[in-house]
């Protein structure tokens, strides 16, 4: 299978999203002013300042040609990962319910996190098993996940929430903990935290794999036994 | 061409640690306290159609889920 990776002026971390994917699958570059998405069978919106984060993050990345395109194949059951900016940029694209506010403490976070996969019948969480908390980066100012209170009660009763900061990890003062919901279909998945810092072993920890693992093993196609 | 000012404020409720921040900050430099400080953003632009601004707004300018704003037309 292959990935496609959304490259943005101001993208930062498509080096590393494009590593992560090829080790499950094949993965290529999208550029933003295209249109078509070469065929991938999945795609990620990597983190970074898409456009400088003008005006407001992912305010701008959303009306890019890409993006139309991305809207489309997420609207049609594709499986799309927006990870810290991607996040941004499909919550403002309304692929996502919800906002990403400033961090409470107003500064750029640097840490590694535990977070909790709570749906795990999503493509990018299926190959995620047992109940350890995954650990993952996150690097962020503009994290803090917010929703008014009727669509957060609508997400949390549907199981739109993906990622849960565990306990006493929440780094940006998130409502409900939360780190990374999906949409009402669950093939589009947006977090905060970084899965594609945490694919090498050594950077640490290779928990993140599981994501772009997960969308792998889902896509491929099946293999008859021997 | 017509000139609009739009003014973005943060929803009322949404937690909005930069209008705490200057409200601690002002006490510590020794002005009275104040209270209820929200920061916002200013966009002025000069258009032909104003009847486009609130759409504007809602597209661009502004994020409805997050953001309150308000359409200003300047005289010229």
């Amino acid at each position: 299978m292959r990935f496609g990776v959304v490259r943005f002026p101001g993208s930062c971390d498509e080096i590393d999203a494009l590593r992560a994917c090829e080790t499950y699958g094949d993965a290529d570059v999208l550029w933003h002013r295209d249109a078509d998405l070469k065929g991938v069978d999945a795609v990620v919106i990597p983190g970074g300042f898409s456009y400088g984060d003008y005006l407001r993050v992912g305010a701008i990345a959303r009306f890019s040609p890409v993006m139309g395109a991305v809207e489309e194949f997420g609207r049609d059951g594709g499986p799309v990962l927006g990870i810290c900016n991607g996040f941004q940029v499909l919550c403002e694209a309304g692929l996502l319910p919800g906002a990403l506010l400033p961090n409470t403490s107003l500064r750029f976070l640097c840490r590694q996190v535990a977070v909790d996969v709570i749906n795990r019948d999503t493509p990018w969480t299926r190959a995620v098993e047992g109940h350890k908390p995954l650990s993952i980066p996150v690097k962020h100012t503009t994290g803090r996940y917010y929703a008014p209170d009727e669509m957060l009660e609508r997400i949390e009763a549907s199981g739109q929430v993906v990622f849960r900061y565990h306990a006493g990890h929440n780094p940006n003062g998130s409502l409900n903990d939360i780190a990374g919901v999906c949409n009402e279909q669950g093939n589009v998945v947006g977090l905060m935290p970084h899965p594609e810092h945490a694919v090498n072993p050594l950077s640490g920890s290779t928990d993140g794999g599981l994501l772009f693992q997960s969308a792998a093993r889902v896509l491929a196609p099946a293999v008859p036994a021997a | 061409m017509p000139r609009a000012r739009v003014l973005i404020r943060p929803k009322e409720g949404i937690l909005d640690p930069q209008g705490q921040a200057v409200e601690r900050a002002l006490p510590a430099l020794g002005f009275p306290p104040a209270q209820h400080v929200h920061g916002g953003r200013l966009v002025e632009l000069g258009v032909e159609d104003t009847g486009q601004l609130d759409e504007m707004c809602q597209k661009l300018l502004a994020n409805p889920l997050v953001e309150d704003y308000e359409v200003e037309l300047l005289e010229q």
